[in-house]
């Protein structure tokens, strides 16, 4: 596809030509991302809803299914509303900042072999890097809207993502030692050869801390006291009206997205075929491309995401903090050190 | 032994497991949601809706303006009026009630002597601005006349509980 | 090469004016974005280099963690201007004393004399498969493995200190230890007890 591009625009200056061509690869990433997030929200609320013996939205369109394009239509009629006290232009920047990073990490995932768009040597760092930033939005919507709520969702938000980074890191450090790379293609690679050879085996609590420090990282039930509807309304989004609002909310599930994708990356094989390596469901399904089974296991990720929001109470600010600095990192430590053991004396099929 | 199995417990987060199972048997549990305007759940004929005035069969309404509805309403939303009539009876020449105050407790009902004043089943009324939900008493003798027959119907099915 | 050098004043300019905005505007939560801003712009400038793990951890570490830290500082304090402006005049022979000082300490050594084109030679541009994280790493962890390590120290050092610095015990609060609680069993707790049932006339007699 992209080579008919090439040809098509072949009259094009070469540098116009590349920056048409990533322009057009940039949007395929964009734009399925966006439907995603929108039809993630109809995925939670009826999950939630069934959860709850409930049915959920089911009015707009067969079974509900127009419903996140009927609230996307309300969220963009709705009146951008700027508090009178509020900083004006952090108000209005504070959006972009937590959007931009959130689509920004996308541009080094991998959705199979060779499909990604920069395929940078240290893309992992750099998804650490970009996410960390998200974390500006947040702090400055807290700040512009001059509010207490909006204020205090924002302390808590941003305390809790600045110590999750460090778990989340940690954990990714054990993945780049497992597979010798900081490269997710090359990661996912490192997982050849079979279900038992994926990372979520050996790197079974980091698997855990990961995803836990994920949910902890995108403000997400057990973890969404810098929500926290019952003590400060809605945290740092308060304030926000209409289109404002819902860029935070995309940049939200976004970053849900990255978080399950990710996970199914680095910890279960990517787009490799669960079947790899048993005689003959292997052939029977190796018509289906990767990038189904990578999606399948992001599915699964983001359904994990909605499913724990059904089921467990929210934490208490302490606990959330204990668990992250006292629990998680001291875990992670230790498992840095023993995978250092287990590659050095080549321990399991893994390191061998 | 309970040490070790307690460590593995907490290393494959087995508590959470359970609270997940139990939830997750709740997503292919049968819903029970009433999809409201097409289904509606059974009502009691003790419930208490849109409020009527009632008439004798021969015509003549009931209510003999003796206000102890007026006095018994805890939300103080209704207002008589009385004047002697040309035939000596006692009326009201006003009797409102604002919907937009009446906490629909049923007392009106309970305290009136002679029936005049209840609580029908109807409770999908709306009003545009905020008169239409003043019930005068042109309006409560109109949604007497409608739904008579179910009033006394439901008074009839009541009356041996009374 | 025409296309880095545009991208490259372009990033270059960005990086100044958000560094002058930095001393000079008046709000300090705007100063310390403008800081984020020149961090980030010197990822930018940097990954121009070739330097692109630098790059990265410079805004890991410093956009990431420190800025945030310093947000939350500034934003938490109510930092009431006119007091701060109080002093200048009197304070103005020594800072304008230091800041020639360091003017010329800089001058002496950052010249061409010591930083000319001749004495460093540009470097040359490495092939696509060059990887700047792992000739970063090979470096660290051969020809400056001590000073790496006994930085490491250091910092692992200062960690701890800070934190013995803050940890005190308060007799007064009540904590709850979670390991305890979390190891509690329903056996530990609840006693079901037998019972043979009362008429209520027994009890009033």
């Amino acid at each position: 596809m992209i080579e008919t591009l090439q040809n098509l625009l072949s009259f094009l200056p070469e540098v116009v030509l590349s920056l048409v061509i990533i322009t057009v690869k940039i949007l395929a990433i964009v734009l399925p991302i966006m439907g995603a997030v929108a039809y993630l929200t109809l995925a939670e609320r009826k999950v939630i809803s069934y959860i709850q013996v409930r049915i959920g939205p089911n009015r707009v369109g067969p079974r509900g299914l127009l419903q996140p394009i009927a609230d996307a239509l309300k969220l963009i009629m709705k009146e951008v509303i700027v508090p009178a006290q509020a900083n004006k232009k952090l108000f209005m920047i504070a959006p972009v900042l937590a959007f931009a990073p959130a689509i920004a990490a996308w541009a080094v995932v991998p959705f199979d072999e060779g499909m990604v768009l920069s395929n940078i040597d240290a893309s992992l760092l750099y998804i650490l890097a970009i996410t960390s930033m998200a974390v500006y939005g947040v702090i400055l919507a807290g700040w512009a809207s001059n509010s207490k709520y909006a204020f205090l969702g924002a302390m808590r938000s941003a305390a809790q993502i600045v110590s999750y980074e460090i778990a989340m890191g940690f954990a990714l450090v054990t993945v780049l030692m497992a597979a010798g790379s900081l490269n997710l293609t090359e990661i996912v690679n490192a997982q050849q050869g079979g279900v038992w050879m994926w990372f979520f085996i050996p790197l079974w609590p980091m698997f855990l801390v990961y995803y836990i420090s994920g949910l902890a990282e995108t403000n997400r039930a057990p973890f969404d006291v810098a929500e926290g509807e019952s003590e400060i309304v809605a945290g740092f989004h308060v304030e926000y009206s209409g289109m404002t609002f819902s860029i935070f909310f995309l940049a939200e599930y976004a970053n849900m997205i990255l978080i399950a994708l990710l996970t199914a990356l680095m910890f279960c094989g990517g787009w490799l075929s669960p079947f790899q390596g048993i005689p003959v469901l292997e052939s029977m399904f190796s018509w289906v491309p990767g990038i189904v089974w990578l999606l399948l296991k992001t599915s699964f990720f983001l359904f994990l995401f909605l499913w724990f929001r059904a089921t467990f109470p929210r934490y208490r600010y302490d606990q959330i903090m204990r668990l992250g600095w006292k629990v998680l990192i001291p875990i992670t430590i230790f498992w840095v050190l023993l995978l250092g053991l287990a590659i050095v004396e080549g321990w399991g099929p893994w390191f061998g | 032994m309970t040490a070790i199995k307690h460590f593995f417990k907490t290393f494959f987060l087995w508590e959470l497991v359970l609270g997940l199972k139990l939830t997750g048997k709740y997503l292919f549990a049968r819903k029970i949601t009433v999809q409201y305007p097409e289904e509606k759940t059974p009502q009691s004929n003790r419930f208490r809706g849109l409020h009527a005035q009632r008439r004798y069969a021969n015509g003549e309404e009931r209510c003999i303006a003796c206000k102890l509805c007026e006095a018994v309403c805890p939300a103080l939303a209704i207002t008589i009026d009385m004047e002697e009539r040309e035939d000596g009876s006692r009326r009201t020449t006003r009797y409102d009630i604002d919907l937009s105050k009446c906490i629909f407790c049923g007392f009106c009902e309970e305290s009136c002597p002679v029936d005049a004043i209840v609580e029908t089943r109807h409770f999908e009324y709306c009003g545009d601005v905020r008169e239409d939900l003043l019930m005068t008493k042109e309006k409560l003798l109109a949604v007497g006349d409608r739904f008579e027959t179910e009033i006394a119907n439901d008074r009839a099915a009541d009356a041996q509980y009374r | 090469m025409a296309f880095e050098l545009i991208i490259f004043y372009i990033f270059s300019t960005i990086l100044v004016g958000s560094a002058l905005a930095v001393i000079t505007v008046r709000n300090p939560i705007y100063a310390a974005l403008f800081l984020v801003l020149a961090f980030f712009t010197c990822a930018g400038v940097w990954l121009l280099l070739e330097a692109e793990f630098l790059a990265i951890t410079l805004v890991l570490v410093y956009v990431g963690a420190v800025m945030v830290l310093f947000l939350f500082v500034v934003m938490m304090l109510d930092i009431n201007l006119a007091p701060l402006k109080e002093g200048f005049i009197r304070f103005l022979p020594v800072g304008v004393a230091v800041g020639v000082i360091i003017l010329i300490q800089m001058a002496m050594i950052l010249g061409p004399e010591n930083f000319g084109l001749e004495k460093f030679a540009m470097p040359v541009g490495q092939g696509e498969d060059y990887s700047n994280t792992k000739a970063l790493g090979r470096i660290l962890y051969t020809t400056y493995v001590y000073p790496f390590e006994i930085a490491a120290v250091i910092l692992l050092v200062a960690i701890i200190a800070a934190i013995s610095l803050t940890l005190r015990k308060r007799p007064d609060s009540k904590k709850q230890n979670v390991a305890d609680q979390v190891k509690v069993r329903r056996e530990d707790r609840v006693r079901l007890v037998k019972m043979p049932a009362t008429k209520k006339d027994e009890v009033q007699s």
